[in-house]
């Protein structure tokens, strides 16, 4: 009962919905006699929140199709009806926004793509590194959570400052060491993109390392002492244990670091200000600027749609990536 | 008596390849451990000795990590300026935070429990959208939620920032998952006693709920006041604005006034890291159980 639950929670990556749904339908049938109710009572308990949730998120999410079909300037009485000229603009490279968009878009993609491994890998090393006993262990965990509970301005405006080309701490201990105390972080690239990155695995470390923590102590310690016992070395258990157990948090935990990764706004806005010459300006960045601030809001909503079938996309290759392998499994 | 005689070959191969129970080892995760932790703790520290810096010392070189002389200059001189109005941003936040969480626990719980605990048509369609929006990346709700709260006459108020983020779709899932979790005998016995559906709810399953409850407001609290994106671009006005908002028009207005900049970022971390320091096991178990959900 408990090894189907599991396989479809890691063979889907989702969540574990469809089956504990099934079994409470099917308790509730069971309970009907004992636990009853009028028709409208369930529609009464979700009736707030469903006028929330219909108001602003299901309503925008259409009305955001909608938009993106016309020429819609919030400044301008006229909305005109343009079919999917929006979307053809993107694609077309002698149009105003293409360039703009993809700029944005190279740099969405530069930051997932490295700061994503990083915030899987040194995560998990910590989480591997507390996840034994010693003195003061909930002390370390709450001390590599704090940044994540500040917020990114706090985290932004923080940084911008140790990170000051002329006056800041980096720079400075940089300089005591040796290495070049000029560097200009948040002004120049490939400079500002490792200052972006490393100031969010700072931020985040701590929220994944939280989970893996909490997923490497659900792995049964009889695990470990039966590969003890088949003379397996740490590397081996670490590989034929550990990775496996984490198999279904570390799909979870992928998805929602892609996701934050690809939706990146505050660290650039704050630190570098999308510079130099927007190349760290980010799709979201690149959106809101769009449609929030020289109100276009028909193109801003076609990139943001853009950005989502991105988006949806890599998160089914990581669904097809950590896929339960069966044939695999069968043989080992 | 078992226990200990399964203990003795583990031991043994304990030593080969090496555990806990070696001081060596122990030592070196603790080494490696504390140096971390001193790279997280000490920009928080050097941010808070910055903010009672006077404006020369905190752009001095080398950078020093004791304010000499020690002013508070710097809050004194943001708490009251008057494009800036910092203890508005304050209050602003705090009543947002507070009106956001309140919000979210009551929805989300209400959602929660028929969809934990009753059968009815249409249940698997609610729940299946809920589970859906999940997926999607909330970008695509910006632009048509900025036309949407104008429509409302929202724009550059409070309520911007309490109500559209309140459907909270984590929150639902968490409340269900601790509704399923809950003995169904208490609610049971309590039909056979001619209690109605919402008296069970009120009077049975929200007092045994409560520290999902807590711990649900908690995390609405934090993601609402640390909230950016959103209020920078809804709360036009200073007045208006919240901390995270206001942080950004701190720093636009005084660039390099890194004392100003500081000591506002401290007043935006006090709250959140009291809360945290004391109820962190809350944060921290809801942190990680939101992963174990997945």
């Amino acid at each position: 009962m408990s090894a189907s639950t599991t396989d479809v929670t890691a063979s889907t990556g989702s969540v574990a919905a469809p089956p504990s749904g099934r079994a409470a339908s099917g308790r509730d049938r069971r309970r009907a006699a004992k636990l009853d109710h009028a028709p409208w009572t369930p529609w009464l308990f979700l009736a707030p929140y469903l006028i929330l949730f219909i108001a602003f998120v299901i309503l925008p999410a259409l009305l955001g199709l909608w938009i993106s079909f016309h020429s819609w300037d919030y400044t301008l009485p006229l909305k005109p009806f343009v079919g999917l000229d929006n979307y053809a603009s993107l694609f077309q490279p002698d149009s105003v926004n293409y360039d703009s968009f993809w700029t944005s878009m190279r740099a969405t993609g530069i930051f997932t793509l490295f700061s994503v491994p990083l915030l899987l890998v040194i995560p998990l090393f910590v989480a591997l590194l507390m996840n034994a006993k010693f003195p003061g262990r909930n002390f370390f965990r709450a001390v590599y959570f704090a940044p994540y509970v500040l917020g990114v301005a706090v985290v932004g405006v923080l940084w911008r400052y140790l990170l000051d080309n002329n006056i800041g701490l980096v720079n400075y201990y940089l300089g005591m060491l040796g290495l070049p105390s000029d560097t200009a972080w948040t002004t120049s690239v490939p400079a500002a993109w490792v200052a972006l990155i490393g100031v969010t695995v700072w931020w985040t470390l701590g929220f994944n390392a939280v989970i893996y923590l909490a997923a490497l102590q659900d792995i049964p310690v009889e695990l470990y002492e039966a590969a003890k016992m088949d003379g397996a070395t740490r590397t081996q258990q670490f590989w034929n244990v550990t990775i496996p157990g984490l198999r279904p948090i570390l799909t979870f935990v992928t998805l929602i670091t892609l996701i934050a990764s690809a939706n990146m706004f505050g660290q650039s806005y704050l630190m570098t200000q999308g510079g130099p010459n927007r190349q760290t300006r980010t799709a979201i960045y690149q959106i809101t600027e769009t449609g929030l601030r020289n109100f276009q809001m028909g193109d801003a909503a076609a990139m943001s749609y853009v950005l989502t079938v991105f988006l949806i996309l890599l998160s089914v290759i990581v669904f097809w990536l950590f896929r339960e392998r069966k044939e695999k499994k069968a043989k080992v | 008596m078992s226990a200990t005689a399964v203990k003795t070959p583990e031991r043994r191969s304990a030593d080969k390849s090496g555990s806990t129970k070696r001081p060596a080892r122990t030592i070196v995760r603790l080494v490696v451990l504390i140096l971390l932790a001193l790279a997280f703790i000490s920009p928080l520290i050097f941010m808070v000795a910055t903010s009672f810096k006077t404006r020369a010392d905190a752009t001095g070189i080398p950078p020093t990590w004791i304010p000499n002389p020690f002013t508070v200059q710097a809050y004194e001189s943001i708490l009251g300026a008057t494009g800036t109005p910092v203890v508005q941003w304050f209050a602003n936040s705090m009543v947002a935070a507070i009106a956001n969480s309140v919000l979210v626990v009551i929805t989300a719980s209400l959602a929660a429990y028929p969809l934990a605990r009753m059968s009815f048509k249409g249940k698997n369609l609610v729940f299946g959208s809920i589970v859906a929006t999940l997926l999607i990346p909330p970008v695509i709700l910006i632009i048509p939620n900025y036309l949407i709260v104008g429509g409302l006459n929202w724009l550059n108020t409070l309520v911007a920032v309490i109500i559209p983020t309140a459907a909270s779709a984590f929150g639902v899932f968490f409340m269900r998952q601790f509704f399923l979790s809950l003995p169904i005998e208490l609610e049971e016995a309590a039909v056979l006693d001619g209690t109605n559906r919402f008296q069970i709810f009120t009077k049975i399953v929200l007092p045994l709920a409560k520290p999902a409850m807590a711990t649900l407001a908690l995390l609405a609290f934090l993601t609402n006041w640390n909230d950016f994106l959103w209020p920078v671009y809804v709360l036009f006005s200073p007045e208006v604005q919240t901390l995270p908002a206001g942080l950004s028009t701190l720093q636009s207005a005084n660039a390099v006034r890194y004392d100003l900049l500081m000591a506002g970022a401290v007043i935006a971390s006090v709250p959140v890291l009291l809360l945290f320091v004391f109820l962190q096991r809350f944060i921290i178990e809801g942190v990680s159980r939101s992963g174990v959900k997945g």
